[in-house]
Parts: C-alpha cells; sequence; structure tokens
C-alpha cells in the first residue's frame, strides 16, 4: 500500500535521482512493508487467517503474505485462536524466539480477552503472558478486520523511532 | 624444492568406515504443537531411526477449552454458539447435529421445510469443510495452487452462509426445533448457481491432484488402514470408508429425511491416504447431488416446529403485545427451554465423521451431563499405529488425509 | 452370530443371559444397567454374539458430591452391520476412588475414551496399558468434570515453570462476573438460584485485571 509518506523528501536542488531522509523513517519504511507474520493458529480464527491468505482478501497487498512458521524469520505473531493454559507456555516460547523487532497482533475475542470461553481451561486473554500490539474484536473477525489491524500496526511501527537505543 | 605428498588411501579408509559398527541411537522429534502440517494445536512426540518413525505419540489438549463443563453450566439454547466452535470448519452442521440430539431428547418432531433446510446447510458445510481439507491437504504434500482455488469456492460458500445466517462461519444457525431464521427470498437459487459453477470446478481441482504423479507418489500405499482396525478404533466419516467399510450414518440411520434422496456412499478398496482423498473428493459430488434434489423438493411450512413454544422464544411483536408471550419468553431465557428427564444419544454424519451427543438431563433448563463425542478424536486414535514403521515424511501425509480439527478433538 | 430383530431384542436377550441386568430409562436406544463386575462380559458378549462391534464412547457421569453411587460409567456401542447402538451403564461401587475395568482388549477405540474420562472425571480404569491425562497436562492437580469443580476452575501454577517465572502468569479462576450461567449445581433451575452459579468477583468491570 503505497502512501504518501512525509518522512522521505525529493530534494531538488541537488542534482540526481537523490532522496533526502532521516534513517529512521526509511528503516520503518522498510519495516512496515515487508512485515513477516507469525501464524499462531489455534482455532477457529486460523481459518480467517487462512481466508486473509486467499484470493479475495489479499494479505500481500499490505506485504504480509509470506506467512513464516518458524518464529526466527517471522516478525509479527498472528495469535488466531483460543489461548489454553496448556498451550500459553509453548506460545511464549515461541514468542522468545523471535528476534527483535517483534510485534503482536491478538486476533479475536478468545486471544484478547477469553471471548465466551470463561472456563478452567483457557487462558483469559493472551496480554497475560506476551505484549500485544494491536487486539482485534469479532468472534472470528472477518479478515478485513484482520487487515485494518495490520493497517494499524503499520502505522504504529511507523511512529516508533528505531535508533532510539542506539544514541542513547 | 620438491614437496613430498603422501597420497591418502581413501578405498581402504572407506573400506574400513563401511566395517566398522557406528553407535547410533534413536531421535526424539517433537512434533507441534505449533507445526504447519498438524493442522492446529496437535503435538506428535516422534522417536527415530534414521527416517522411519518407531514410536508415535500424538499429545492432545492444547485446544481444551472445556466445552462439556461449560454446557453443563447453561441452557440448551445458550450452548447453540458453542457448537459452531466445535468443527470450526462446518459449524452449520454441528449446529444441526446438537439442536437435532436435543430434540431427540424432548421428542420433538421437526417441520419438514427445516429439515430440508439442515440437510441442504449440513452438505453445503460438507463441501466447504472437504474443500479446506483439500486444500490443506495440497499444501502438505506440496501443491499450493490447490488451496487457492479451494479458498476460491469457499469463499462463494461463505457469501451464501453469510446471506442465511449473518455469519461467515460462525453461524449459530440451528434451534432446538428449528433454524434461527426463514430461508431469504431468492437463496436457493444463488444455491442452484453456485452449485451449477461448482461441478466443473471441482473436477478442475481434482484433476490437479488425482493423477498427479508427485500426488500419487505421497499418497498411494501410505498410511493404509484396514477394514478390522478402522473399526475397532472408533474412526468414522471419509476415514473409514476410505478403509472400505460401507458406513455412513445417512443410508444406515436416515434423519432429516435423508432417505427420500438419492445419493451414493463412496467406499475406499485399500484404505491408504490416496483412497481416503477419492473418498472426499466422491463426497462433495454427491453433497452437491443432495443439495440440488432437497432444493428442488423444497417444501414450505414453518421454518420451526410449533410444539416447540416452551423453547423458541417468541416473536419481538408477540412479546411486546400479548403478556402470556411475556411471561413464556421471560421464563425461556431465564430458566431455559424446559426439557424432560432422560439420556439421549444422537449421532450425525458429519464432515469429519460422526459428531455424538449424549445428553443427560434431570430436566430442567440445564443438562446434568453432556458428552460431546469427536470424530477427530477418534480418528486420530489410530495414529500410533498408523505411523509406525512410516518415514516422518509421510507423517505428513497421513495427518493430512485423516482431515481433523482440533477444535472437536480437544472441546 | 444371531441376527438382531429389534431393540427390544437386544435388550432381552441380554437379560436372558446376564440376569442381573436391569433396564436402564432412555428416550432412544436400548439401555441396560449392569453390575460393574460383569460389565466387560457384557460388553465382550455385545461385540462377539450380538454384532455390536464399534465402540462409540466411554464415558462417565457424576451424580453430585453427596449422591452415593457418585459415579456412573457408560459406554456406547454401534453395530456397523445392524445399524443399532446399545447403551451400557455401570454404577462406580467406590465414591471416593472410583474404578472401571478397561475395555480396551475389546476395543482400540476405548482407550482414548478411558484415558479422558480419567482425566476429566478422576475415574480409575483398571488394566489400562497408559492410563495418562490426555487432554489436561500431567500434573495437573484437579479434575474438571467433577461436579465439586467450579467452571471457572481453581488457582494452580502454569504446566511450563520457566514460563511461570517470566511472565510471573497463573492458572487463575476465570472470571464469570454476571456471566451468562445458570446455576445447576443440583440440576434443576428455580428463580432464586438461577443467579450465575460460579458468582466469582476476582476482577471485572470496577476492579482491574490482575496482572
Amino acid at each position: 500500500m503505497v502512501s504518501p509518506n512525509t518522512d522521505l523528501a525529493y530534494d531538488s536542488k541537488i542534482e540526481g535521482d537523490i532522496i533526502v531522509s532521516r534513517l529512521d523513517s526509511v528503516v520503518n519504511w522498510i519495516r512496515t512493508n515487508s512485515m513477516w507474520p507469525m501464524p499462531m493458529g489455534l482455532a477457529c480464527c486460523a481459518i480467517e487467517l487462512m481466508s486473509s491468505a486467499g484470493a479475495r482478501f489479499d494479505i500481500s497487498r499490505f506485504g504480509a503474505e509470506v506467512m513464516r512458521f518458524s518464529p526466527r524469520q517471522s516478525d509479527c505473531m498472528i495469535v488466531a485462536g483460543t489461548v489454553t493454559y496448556k498451550m500459553a507456555p509453548h506460545l511464549r516460547r515461541i514468542y522468545d524466539q523471535m528476534a527483535e523487532p517483534k510485534w503482536v497482533i491478538a486476533m479475536g475475542a478468545c486471544a484478547s480477552s477469553g471471548g465466551m470461553y470463561r472456563s478452567y481451561a483457557t487462558l483469559q486473554g493472551v496480554d497475560r503472558i506476551v505484549p500485544v500490539d494491536v487486539y482485534v474484536s469479532g468472534c472470528p473477525p472477518r479478515p478485513e478486520a484482520l487487515l485494518d489491524a495490520l493497517i494499524k500496526l503499520q502505522n504504529k511501527v511507523k511512529r516508533t523511532p528505531s535508533f532510539k537505543n542506539l544514541t542513547a | 624444492m620438491a614437496t613430498e605428498f603422501t597420497v591418502p588411501d581413501v578405498a581402504a579408509k572407506t573400506a574400513a568406515a563401511a566395517n566398522q559398527e557406528f553407535e547410533t541411537e534413536k531421535m526424539s522429534l517433537a512434533m507441534g504443537p505449533s507445526h504447519p502440517s498438524t493442522h492446529g494445536v496437535l503435538r506428535l512426540q516422534l522417536e527415530l531411526d534414521g527416517e522411519t518413525v518407531t514410536h508415535c505419540a500424538p499429545v492432545l489438549g492444547y485446544l481444551h477449552r472445556g466445552d462439556e463443563k461449560i454446557a453443563e453450566n447453561m441452557t440448551y439454547n445458550q450452548f447453540v454458539p458453542y457448537t459452531d466452535r466445535l468443527d470450526y470448519l462446518a459449524p452449520l452442521a454441528s449446529n444441526a447435529a446438537y439442536a437435532a440430539a436435543v430434540e431427540k431428547l424432548a421428542n420433538l418432531e421437526v417441520p419438514a421445510r427445516v429439515q430440508a433446510i439442515r440437510v441442504i446447510t449440513s452438505e453445503m458445510a460438507r463441501v466447504s469443510s472437504h474443500l479446506m481439507g483439500l486444500g490443506a491437504y495440497g499444501i502438505d504434500v506440496g501443491a499450493w495452487s490447490v488451496f487457492f482455488y479451494c479458498f476460491t469456492e469457499r469463499e462463494k460458500l461463505y457469501t451464501l452462509f453469510e446471506e442465511l445466517t449473518g455469519a461467515r462461519f460462525t453461524t449459530s444457525y440451528s434451534r432446538i426445533g428449528g433454524v434461527s431464521r426463514d430461508v431469504p427470498e431468492g437463496w436457493t437459487d444463488k444455491v442452484v448457481a453456485f452449485c451449477d459453477q461448482f461441478l466443473p470446478i471441482l473436477e478442475e481441482i481434482l484433476k490437479l491432484l488425482t493423477r498427479n504423479k508427485i500426488f500419487m507418489d505421497r499418497t498411494v500405499d501410505v498410511g493404509t488402514i484396514s477394514a478390522a482396525d478402522a473399526i475397532s478404533y472408533g474412526l468414522s466419516g471419509p476415514n473409514l470408508r476410505g478403509s472400505g467399510v460401507k458406513s455412513d450414518l445417512r443410508k444406515d440411520r436416515p434423519y432429516w429425511g435423508y432417505e427420500q434422496y438419492d445419493f451414493e456412499v463412496p467406499v475406499g478398496s485399500k484404505g491408504d491416504c490416496y483412497d481416503r482423498y477419492l473418498c472426499r473428493g466422491e463426497e462433495m459430488r454427491q453433497s452437491i447431488s443432495i443439495i440440488t434434489q432437497a432444493i428442488a423438493i423444497f417444501p414450505a411450512g414453518s421454518y420451526y416446529a410449533e410444539d416447540a413454544r416452551r423453547i423458541f422464544a417468541p416473536k419481538k411483536a408477540k412479546i411486546l403485545s400479548s403478556m402470556e408471550e411475556l411471561i413464556n419468553n421471560f421464563m425461556i431465557v431465564t430458566e431455559g427451554p424446559q426439557m424432560p428427564a432422560g439420556e439421549a444419544y444422537f449421532e450425525a454424519e458429519n464432515p469429519k465423521g460422526t459428531l455424538g451427543f449424549f445428553i443427560v438431563s434431570k430436566s430442567g433448563g440445564v443438562p446434568w451431563r453432556m458428552k460431546i463425542r469427536g470424530p477427530s478424536f477418534c480418528n486420530l486414535s489410530i495414529l500410533p499405529k498408523v505411523c509406525q514403521d512410516e518415514l516422518v515424511s509421510d507423517v505428513v501425509s497421513i495427518l493430512g488425509s485423516l482431515d481433523f480439527v482440533m477444535g472437536e478433538c480437544d472441546r | 452370530m444371531t441376527a438382531i430383530a429389534s431393540d427390544a431384542d437386544v435388550t432381552a436377550s441380554l437379560q436372558a443371559k446376564f440376569p442381573a441386568a436391569t433396564l436402564r430409562p432412555s428416550v432412544d436406544h436400548p439401555a441396560v444397567n449392569v453390575p460393574m463386575g460383569e460389565v466387560i462380559a457384557v460388553l465382550q458378549w455385545l461385540r462377539d454374539e450380538q454384532g455390536f462391534d464399534y465402540c462409540v464412547d466411554v464415558t462417565a457421569i457424576d451424580w453430585a458430591e453427596d449422591v452415593s453411587p457418585r459415579f456412573t460409567a457408560v459406554w456406547h456401542a454401534y453395530s456397523t452391520t445392524g445399524h443399532r447402538y446399545v447403551r451400557v451403564a455401570a454404577d462406580c461401587t467406590d465414591d471416593e476412588n472410583p474404578s472401571v475395568p478397561t475395555a480396551t482388549g475389546l476395543w482400540a477405540a476405548a482407550d482414548w475414551h478411558e484415558r479422558e474420562t480419567f482425566d476429566l472425571m478422576g475415574i480409575h480404569f483398571e488394566g489400562h496399558p497408559d492410563l495418562r491425562r490426555i487432554l489436561m497436562w500431567d500434573g495437573y492437580p484437579h479434575h474438571p468434570l467433577r461436579k465439586d469443580f467450579p467452571l471457572a476452575g481453581i488457582e494452580t501454577e502454569l504446566p511450563d515453570i520457566e514460563v511461570a517465572e517470566e511472565t510471573q502468569a497463573k492458572v487463575i479462576a476465570a472470571p464469570m462476573a454476571g456471566g451468562p450461567f445458570v446455576a445447576s449445581s443440583k440440576g434443576e433451575v428455580n428463580m432464586t438460584d438461577a443467579e450465575p452459579r460460579a458468582k466469582d468477583e476476582s476482577w471485572n468491570e470496577q476492579t482491574p485485571k490482575p496482572e
């Protein structure tokens, strides 16, 4: 998705194809448009996650079609489905294995809050074990809602100073 | 100055290495619970000798959400949405199976129109579930394009589901004693139109796999299950029929008027992965045939049973105008539909196999105990036996061919 | 093997063969109560002589803590040739440590069903080759489907100690705050009990969620 990026500027006073910009915005521009998801497909929401990869919704328009099942290669974990207490430690371990920077989308009511499964076996919200960036409502959310969450996450990433820690 | 080289005697070394007894040990490999080919959160604890599986121990429960306990704590009507999430690839079929089980307990007859609607929606659910199984199986054995073909068709089905129920796949459509709303006008024509355009596409999808050399290499004679084993392990659905057991509740114990439709029950000959795939393909053709037959005779009438007045909430207009209806509505919502005491067991032939509900009622609006018999649970129980002495790459092929869903396996 | 003519024939010939068996009230399939000691013999006879070759289900019912006998084990068998179901039930004699003989020798399918019943109900299956938990994790201290276990759950440790230390997360009781759950502790619902059974106020809109 090409959006007007005010951080990038074309300087006409310098000859040649030169774009002047801040390193932060260039890095963020790269990060936002190639966000490889780690599909944590646990339950029903995983089917909508697969639908969003299908032809109609086509998540690749947002640069996030490269589903990597290896946590080492992915940037954004999409927790799609009910997280049970039995599954929670595995989820946390997979999150720990992901390389920085990393983001988490809690897709659906179950991942966000336990949803309709108020029971002894269900973790009441994945935010109890991993930090969540975007929550998506719905049971399950429609693929459009997931795409919206992805755009919201991209906007968040664009605002994040990537080199904050280097200068300190 | 000349350097002296000593030429190593490679032949002798190789011979020595060949004679030497290597110390080998078995490798333990955990596959899952987050693994692309486990179709959900299943974990297989494999013990490997080289590439051969010497022991396979499935670990389940990663999606155990406590459905049975939840059922004991809410009224019969409130549990309907939870049945969506049992087999989340075919919620319409699970809804209807649950409703039929409770109707059996209540000894309630549903009108012919409701039966026809349930048959149509269940068969559509079967098609959508098998499409999903096929698409995912294609990915498992290395054929990506099948997935996109299948999902395009599934999206068309979802559009129809959405028009009927308001949701793409968590439909909660069946109610005890009927369905939540009548079929919208013109919907059946759209279903017929879908069926007409779907059949040639189905042939195209199946053509991608059926005579595909790579696909056949991965599936023929892999994961063979004998008929006796299939029965003993309690397999059901295409997995049982793939092994040559002609068992289909729609034929053997017809419900919802299945006896009036003309359809075949496909049966495999060998019981390998390829046979199970062929069964699913043929079942989709038969389902389409059932849908068109059901629409052709689509009966008029009510979309809920008139006897179900103690179960069904009355119409909003009636509630606001009549005191008795208001009280009735209040009782249904707060106390639940009043059921007689007793025990009932009902199984429906769902896409994945026979989904059963065993309901123990002590009368009142809440079940005392509800046991859900998930077909995937039983289908998976054969894994340790069928994976024994297979190659580790074939485990992926076997898993895909069993076409399970963890929602109803772990419940 | 004799052909089965009707549902009534199943129970009639079963009672002729096993006089201790009594008819069990049922709204659908033929059902019998048998003493726990005879269960395996009855099931084997059903399988070998009556053609019930398919084990549908093995489960149990908890009739509440203060009822004796508290647990009843239930088997459903199906005949793939006769297309008929049968239900066999047997009361557990011991309410504290219920135990049932295993049917794994008859049907391989019984293996996982019995593990599940052990896991969720805490019923011990004598002679089962590998009686471990199947749905909850190993080491989970409770049996969730027992009636004295609350739906919300009981606070315990997470299955993984390292993760539990890192995240400080625990298995906590789920919030029921005004949930759609109705009273069912005794099976019958009356208006005063019909409030949410699991009235757990550990966190709701007023008190924040624990970290």
